[in-house]
């Protein structure tokens, strides 16, 4: 199952790589990686959705190795938390004039943008879930998908909700008794 | 006042109390080394940066300060990465310096340039690559803090030229701003209070005492506590030295060349007490037969290492030391003295397997040797080691009573560590006394070191054991491959013309009898000595439970025909 982190981390050069790194070393795989600057120009804030084969436990093991490196400063787990996610994609579709109003009409049901067209191709622009975006090209592609871009996962939590900081011994951290203890080793 | 990049690292190192450093110039550095002069730093020539590095990691181990190692650019730095490697698996304290070519130059390829803070990422603790000289003094505050707090480990900083001859104003750092740094120290309380629940309910307990107690200094608590509670104290092989072997509750080494007795405690306990110990592969066995029957509570400061190898019922994160004393006024007084018996009962059939229990046959094994070098230090030596059979022998038959006396390359398993190690502890205490003991293999990675110890008047003394074979491997071979020796059978140079050619003294023991006047012949020569022995060939280390055997599951010595 793929998990969703948040995580807060110093805007200094060479922290993506030590991020990036530490996932290769442990031996996990990044599904997508989002970073960053936020409202504070000091601070980075990373999304990355990460593959988890052995559920909590995995979830566990990369909270507490990010910790370890000295410029991470919060991690979340926002994967069941309600939490609002988008990814952005920009899709080139091989249509001549002929086709056009079709990719325009599918662009309006998805909400998408069509943000440029030349002699035989139009860029789609869309925003929103992993399955929204799915949906999309799954129906672009007999029309012919020529280049696709996509900025990867993103993602903030709703309201008042927090995601999940199982690890113990962070200052701040409102560690929760329940998480620790449910985490099992496989 | 203004300083330059390579003055303002001095100033800072001198600052943390840094006296001698371990290293070796080149084009990259010699900012590095022409400043080094107006300060009182004792600077120590090694033969190979590796040698440099270790000896860092032996002077940190044995003082229990931050050892300090430095190399030029490219080889310079790629030379120190065993080293770096070794203190990070077995979280030594050691600060990196390493010159790299000007910044203008990086990613040119220009002469000696390598990506060292990139190949360096995963085996250090942190890394910083500085570029201008006015960040040099935050860096090496940050690195030295980093370096000893917390899950203490090594941290390289990377300096380039041009930042070591910049001028800059010079400012030091009082404070360490690090947001995403701030180890703790105390566990909850809540958390305190299940683990109390947990002891109290024990029948079979057992304390897993490992690299963290010497680390933390917890070794006074980490008694108060045993007492107390009359637990059994198991230590790993980087643990020794944390609780005296002598004591009552002492039960030696655990692991795949622990003792039996200490091995089926652990199998047969109910509640496991982990003290700053990682449950490595090593002194598991095989996870899923792993001590069955009992709860584990956890007391560990790197939270990574929680739930990591085995699942515990009560994590405690924090300082060792801080955690055990908020523990001990909470627990009751036990005692335990059906479980004691049941142990000792295992610790009697193990002993008259023991071949230190057999009749003396005249020849050299090397269990017997070690407890000489014991009995003639009076267990008070430090012991620096390689990796393989002699010092899994050194483990098990050198007794040690007081913490900080044992250097070897537990997580990384270096081979080549031991001489260089024991050198570095030399200059952490010069009037202690230092052995190294070696095999005829790992000897001959550092030997040029023997140099070093001679020029810098090095009070070490060698015992390579000498059985012509790389020890461990062959072992192996043997038991798991069928005896199909492959490249185990190991020529060595004459080690005593060897050593004496470097200007040390050296002797070749070949019989039982002459053991004992050697062994005082070295310890009354003031600087290096060197004595081969040349030790049976084919002995095994027992007991042993194979890769992925069950802890219980121990190999051991055959009964004596």
């Amino acid at each position: 199952m793929n998990y969703t982190f948040i995580a807060l981390v110093e805007n200094k050069p060479g922290v993506l790589n030590r991020v990036a790194s530490l996932f290769r070393r442990r031996n996990f795989n990044i599904e997508s990686l989002a970073v960053g600057r936020t409202e504070n120009p000091e601070v980075s804030r990373m999304t990355v959705v990460v593959g988890c084969p052995n559920g909590d436990y995995d979830a566990h093991k990369i909270e507490a190795n990010l910790y370890k490196l000295v410029n991470v400063i919060d991690v979340q787990d926002v994967t069941r938390q309600p939490s609002v996610t988008r990814d952005l994609a920009l899709i080139k579709v091989k249509v001549g004039p002929e086709k056009r109003a079709e990719v325009n009409g599918l662009a309006e049901i998805f909400r998408a943008h069509i943000v440029d067209v030349a002699v035989d191709s139009v860029i789609v622009e869309i925003t929103g879930t992993e399955d929204k975006i799915e949906g999309m090209i799954k129906l672009l592609r007999p029309l012919g998908i020529v280049e696709m871009v996509r900025t990867g996962q993103v993602a903030m939590t709703r309201g008042v909700n927090d995601g999940v900081r199982r690890v113990q011994g962070v200052p701040g951290n409102r560690y929760d008794d329940e998480y620790e203890l449910a985490v099992m080793v496989p | 006042m203004k300083k330059t990049g390579a003055e303002i690292l001095w100033e800072c190192v001198v600052r943390e109390g840094v006296e001698v450093v371990f290293g070796y110039p080149g084009g990259a550095n010699m900012p590095i080394y022409d400043a080094m002069l107006s300060y009182p730093i004792h600077h120590v020539l090694v033969r190979h940066e590796q040698g440099g590095a270790h000896m860092a990691d032996g002077y940190a181990r044995a003082s229990g300060k931050v050892g300090m190692a430095m190399g030029t650019s490219g080889p310079g730095a790629t030379n120190l990465v065993t080293g770096i490697a070794t203190a990070m698996m077995d979280s030594v304290p050691v600060v990196f310096v390493t010159g790299q070519v000007a910044a203008h130059l990086i990613g040119g390829d220009a002469f000696q340039e390598v990506d060292v803070t990139g190949i360096t990422l995963p085996i250090t603790k942190h890394n910083y690559l500085v570029t201008r000289a006015d960040e040099l003094a935050e860096v090496v505050r940050e690195a030295f803090y980093i370096a000893r707090s917390g899950r203490p480990g090594p941290v390289l900083i990377d300096i380039c030229k041009n930042a070591q001859v910049e001028q800059v104003e010079f400012v030091y750092p009082e404070e360490v701003k690090l947001p995403g740094y701030q180890p703790v120290a105390h566990a909850p309380k809540d958390s305190l209070e299940l683990a109390v629940k947990l002891i109290e309910k024990a029948q079979r307990p057992i304390i897993l005492c490992g690299h963290g107690v010497l680390m933390s200094g917890a070794e006074e608590v980490l008694m108060n506590f045993a007492v107390k509670t009359q637990t059994p104290v198991a230590e790993t092989l980087l643990g020794l030295g944390a609780f005296p072997a002598s004591h009552a509750l002492s039960l030696g080494m655990m692991g795949m060349h622990g003792e039996v007795h200490t091995n089926m405690a652990i199998q047969n306990s109910d509640l496991i007490l982990a003290f700053g110990m990682r449950f490595d592969d090593r002194v598991t066995g095989t996870l899923k037969t792993y001590a069955p029957h009992a709860k584990k509570i956890h007391i560990e400061i790197d939270p990574s290492e929680v739930h990591k190898n085995v699942a515990v019922d009560v994590p405690l994160v924090g300082d060792l030391k801080t955690v055990l004393t908020d523990l001990v006024p909470l627990v009751d007084e036990y005692d335990h003295d059906l479980w004691l018996k049941e142990i000792s009962g295992w610790k009697s059939e193990a002993n008259a397997r023991s071949i230190m229990n057999w009749p003396d046959d005249g020849k050299l094994h090397v269990p017997h040797l070690i407890a000489d070098i014991w009995k003639a230090t009076g267990g008070d030596a430090i012991m620096a080691t390689d990796v393989g059979q002699h010092q899994m022998w050194t483990a098990q038959y050198y007794q040690l009573e007081k913490p900080n006396r044992w250097l070897t390359s537990g997580g990384a398993g270096t081979m080549g560590f031991g001489l260089p190690a024991a050198i570095g502890a030399w200059f952490a205490d010069k009037d202690q006394e230092v052995w190294a003991v070696a095999g005829d293999g790992g000897f001959q990675m550092t030997a040029a070191e023997l140099t070093t110890a001679v020029q810098e008047g090095a009070n070490v003394k060698v015992a390579i054991m000498n059985n012509s074979f790389l020890g461990m491997v062959r072992q192996w071979q043997e038991f798991f491959f069928e005896k199909r020796y492959s490249a185990v059978n190991m020529l060595s140079p004459d080690f005593v013309k060897l050593a004496e050619a470097h200007g040390v003294p050296a002797r070749r023991v070949t019989k039982r009898e002459e053991v004992d006047e050697a062994i005082k012949w070295a310890r009354n020569i003031k600087g290096p000595t060197v004595i081969e022995f040349r030790v049976e060939q084919e002995e095994a280390v027992y007991p042993m439970v194979p890769a992925g055997a069950a802890l219980d599951q121990m190999l051991q010595r055959p009964a004596k025909a």
